[in-house]
């Protein structure tokens, strides 16, 4: 197993270069390439819900970001302070929330419903696993390894 | 580094030239063309918003947001289109997208906002689509 850790101030800024250490680690670990892209909005969107987080609550710790290939899996997790009870992710339907979002709330507001961010995730990330524990917020996800799937192009006798 | 121009309304108006997100705004008949190219996220998205905003405030409420060289979109910029939208119909006027990439096709179809924007594969169908739509 290999793990690279990066660890960032909660900056709006810094998502953008977690999502690029993210990709370049996901190539590596030999992530199938019509992956890559749910990797990096799904990392895009955890991050960006971790700093939201930190900003509102006025924490200044940083975040942080853990990438890892174990046997058939890579897997990324993203770690924040505060617990989950107050950002309802469990189950939203994106589609009744985002025509709510539409229908509803100020003129002014160009925000989606809290927890929509990870609802995305969910709708892209089969493998996710959100942990609330001793003040702090973990979102697991997880991706199969190219070389943990079924050789396709196996040559056939003939 | 930010540079802005601002000229004449027939010609284009505005180009807000960024690294991270840029954004080009000019008028085609009574359509306003908002180019976008980079990522549109939680840093970005506000830029986007704000030139949005200020479109309405000029009375631009006929809008056409080309995405084509738009890299990366998240939930943030999904917000700022939706904000964007809820402002010109608010003034009877319509928000067209113009997008044939399937990596950012993929966030409005899981969200179900391919039912609430008109999205067209090139800038050319948009402009043909009607105003009012």
């Amino acid at each position: 197993m290999s793990t690279i850790e990066v660890r960032f101030s909660p900056l709006t800024a810094h998502v953008r270069t977690a999502r690029l250490v993210a990709l370049s680690v996901a190539r590596r670990a030999r992530i199938e390439e019509e992956q890559l892209d749910e990797v990096r909005l799904a990392v895009g969107e955890t991050c960006s819900r971790a700093v939201g987080v930190h900003i509102s609550r006025g924490v200044d710790d940083p975040i942080t970001m853990r990438l890892s290939d174990e046997r058939d899996h890579f897997t990324i997790e993203v770690i924040n302070t505060g617990t989950l009870a107050d950002d309802p992710t469990a189950a939203m339907d994106l589609v009744e929330a985002s025509s709510r979002a539409l229908a509803e709330g100020a003129l002014d507001s160009d925000s989606m419903p809290a927890g929509f961010g990870l609802a995305v995730v969910s709708g892209l990330v089969e493998d996710l696993f959100v942990t609330s524990d001793g003040g702090r917020t973990t979102v697991r996800m997880s991706w199969p390894m190219a070389s943990a799937l079924p050789d396709l192009a196996e040559p056939t006798a003939s | 580094m930010v540079v802005h121009w601002k000229l004449h309304r027939d010609g284009p108006m505005e180009e807000d030239v960024d690294p991270d997100l840029s954004v080009s705004i000019r008028s085609e008949g009574d359509r306003t063309v908002v180019a976008v190219s980079g990522e549109i996220d939680v840093y970005t998205a506000p830029k986007l918003r704000e030139h949005l905003i200020d479109l309405v405030a000029n009375g631009q409420y006929q809008l056409i947001v080309d995405l084509e060289a738009v890299d990366f979109l998240d939930s943030t910029g999904l917000g700022v289109l939706v904000g964007g939208l809820k402002r010109v119909r608010s003034h009877d006027g319509s928000l067209h997208l113009v997008c044939s990439q399937d990596r950012i096709l993929k966030i409005f179809r899981i969200t179900g906002l391919t039912k609430v924007f008109p999205i067209h594969s090139n800038i050319d169908e948009a402009l043909a689509a009607g105003a009012d739509s």
